[in-house]
């Protein structure tokens, strides 16, 4: 009996290992298609900028007043910290290299799931219902190139704006906080700040791991979007899965990204 | 008169449940032919099978010269841009203004300047009496107004066929004269030929030339409106006079009342 159990849950982790396996294979076809379908979001940029409006400026109230709030809290962890060492002018160096490198990216996407990529597949999930991607279909226009390819580029493009504003809200939380608010000399903030961030590995770094975000987060809203069942409540468990899904694979993302970056990429 | 679809012994159904079964079928160029039926009876995969939604299992489809059974991506965008099709519900795009919707083919599939758009775009609005609700978004329409704004969608090409998915569904008694008039009329206006399924008997006998009756998958009748009003077939009289039983008995196949009741002895 218990050999059986054995059996049966080994089964069960096979089979759902199997199912994520395939869905991501699936998600990385659906990824090739976009990018063979792109050229009409090219052609016509305007089609890109919409969406760039509705993902990108319609998040930034939300990203503007989390970034705020993360860097505040940070300038007040850090100072806590750092006085212990008497080093507390050095809170401007762990707040910009924090948020640059780690939290900026990482927090910006999962923010930027839960509001745009919901969004976008509640969106593309809703048309598909309403049969206005088959009415697409019957038009002889594809609904991958003039529905899902500017949604995803539209994606691609805001994520990383979306981070860096994030990432420079936070500084001035952090400044906020260890300068006006604790007293810590502004001069020491900026200059020790500046000195220790490099353009280079740190922002740059940060800029490629929200553009990487940016490609997973909308390939996966698109694509959970397009393949909901055309049904309310196939459509609330792809907007659910996106959200689900897109932290797991930014979490996992930035883990292997930060590994490689730690190592110069060699 | 050559016929613009010709179906021939065609069998299709959904995984191993047949839907159709042995359809023969012709529609004469100009003609606008009904298919009428019972709700899950196989008609509007019939119509799906015409537009290329669906491929046949067995048997032919061809439709303006073009095999459907195994027709390229390419061939069936071409032969798409010859097709009109109007949804159950319109499926409208929401995020346009009833203008860009009726634009939208026209911009899509041609180079037509945008003065020329906006001409021809009002004179198809003007042609379902709805010229002044241009500005209007999809969700300030009742339904009548936005299946006669599909309609006009439909017809923004001068299609060559046009397919009605349940055009009347859901309509009160004015729109549903409004509708079907207009079906009529621009199907000769333009020199079209349009295919429509229905199961609102008396409004499509009323503007159509010829009627196909399909039950269970398979055509059990046709002829003319009038042979139809005078059929003596026993399915055909209970579906055309409303009759509530009938070769359809009002009862689904069930085991006797008594015996779900439990009820036992006499």
């Amino acid at each position: 009996m218990p050999l059986r159990t054995t059996q049966r849950s080994i089964q069960l982790v096979g089979d759902r290992t199997l199912r994520i396996v395939e869905r991501i294979g699936a998600i990385m076809v659906f990824l090739g298609m976009i990018l063979m379908r792109s050229g009409t979001s090219f052609r016509r940029f305007g089609l890109v900028i919409r969406e760039v409006f509705f993902a990108g400026v319609q998040s930034l109230i939300i990203i503007l007043v989390s970034g705020l709030f993360v860097g505040m809290v940070l300038g007040l962890q850090g100072h806590e910290t750092l006085q212990n060492y008497g080093s507390e002018e050095s809170v401007g160096v762990l707040v910009a290299l924090s948020l640059v490198r780690e939290l900026g990216p990482v927090v910006s996407a999962l923010l930027f799931a839960s509001r745009a990529g919901s969004a976008i597949t509640a969106e593309i999930g809703l048309m598909k219902a309403t049969e206005q991607l088959s009415a697409m279909e019957m038009m002889a226009v594809s609904p991958i190139s003039r529905v899902v390819a500017p949604r995803f580029w539209g994606g691609v493009l805001s994520l990383p704006l979306l981070s860096m504003l994030f990432s420079a809200m936070g500084i001035i939380g952090g400044f906020l906080v260890a300068v006006v608010l604790i007293g810590v000399d502004d001069g020491a903030f900026w200059s020790q700040m500046q000195a220790a961030v490099d353009f280079s590995h740190d922002v740059m770094n940060g800029i490629i791991k929200s553009v990487v975000f940016g490609i997973a987060v909308s390939a996966i809203a698109t694509f959970e979007g397009y393949e909901a069942p055309p049904t309310a409540e196939g459509v609330s468990g792809a907007t659910t899965r996106t959200v689900v899904s897109s932290s797991l694979a930014i979490l996992a993302l930035d883990l292997v990204l930060t590994a490689f970056m730690l190592k110069g990429w060699n | 008169m050559t016929n613009l679809v010709n179906i021939s012994n065609l069998n299709f159904g959904y995984g191993l449940r047949p839907v159709l079964k042995g359809i023969n079928l012709t529609v004469p160029k100009g003609s606008l032919v009904a298919i009428m039926g019972l709700s899950g009876c196989g008609k509007t995969t019939l119509l799906r099978l015409m537009g290329g939604q669906l491929r046949a299992r067995e048997g032919v489809v061809e439709v303006a010269g073009y095999r459907l059974n195994d027709i390229s991506q390419e061939d069936l965008y071409a032969l798409r841009r010859r097709l009109g099709m109007l949804f159950q519900f319109g499926a409208l795009f929401t995020d346009l203004s009833v203008f860009d919707n009726v634009a939208f083919q026209m911009r899509e599939h041609t180079n037509l300047p945008e003065s020329v758009i906006r001409d021809l775009t009002l004179m198809k609005l003007n042609a379902v009496g709805l010229r002044g609700v241009q500005s209007f978004m999809p969700s300030e329409l009742s339904g009548g107004m936005a299946r006669r704004v599909a309609l006009a969608r439909a017809t923004a090409l001068d299609p060559q066929l046009i397919l009605y998915d349940e055009p009347f569904a859901g309509l009160d008694p004015i729109s549903l004269g409004v509708i079907g008039q207009l079906i009529r009329r621009l199907n000769d206006v333009l020199g079209a030929t349009s295919v429509l399924v229905t199961h609102d008997v008396q409004e499509s006998l009323k503007i159509v030339d010829y009627v196909y009756f399909v039950s269970d998958g398979v055509i059990v009748a046709q002829g003319t409106p009038d042979q139809i009003r005078a059929s003596s077939l026993p399915f055909v009289h209970q579906f055309v006079w409303g009759e509530v039983d009938g070769p359809l008995p009002f009862h689904y196949p069930a085991s006797t009342l008594r015996d779900d009741l439990g009820l036992k002895g006499n």
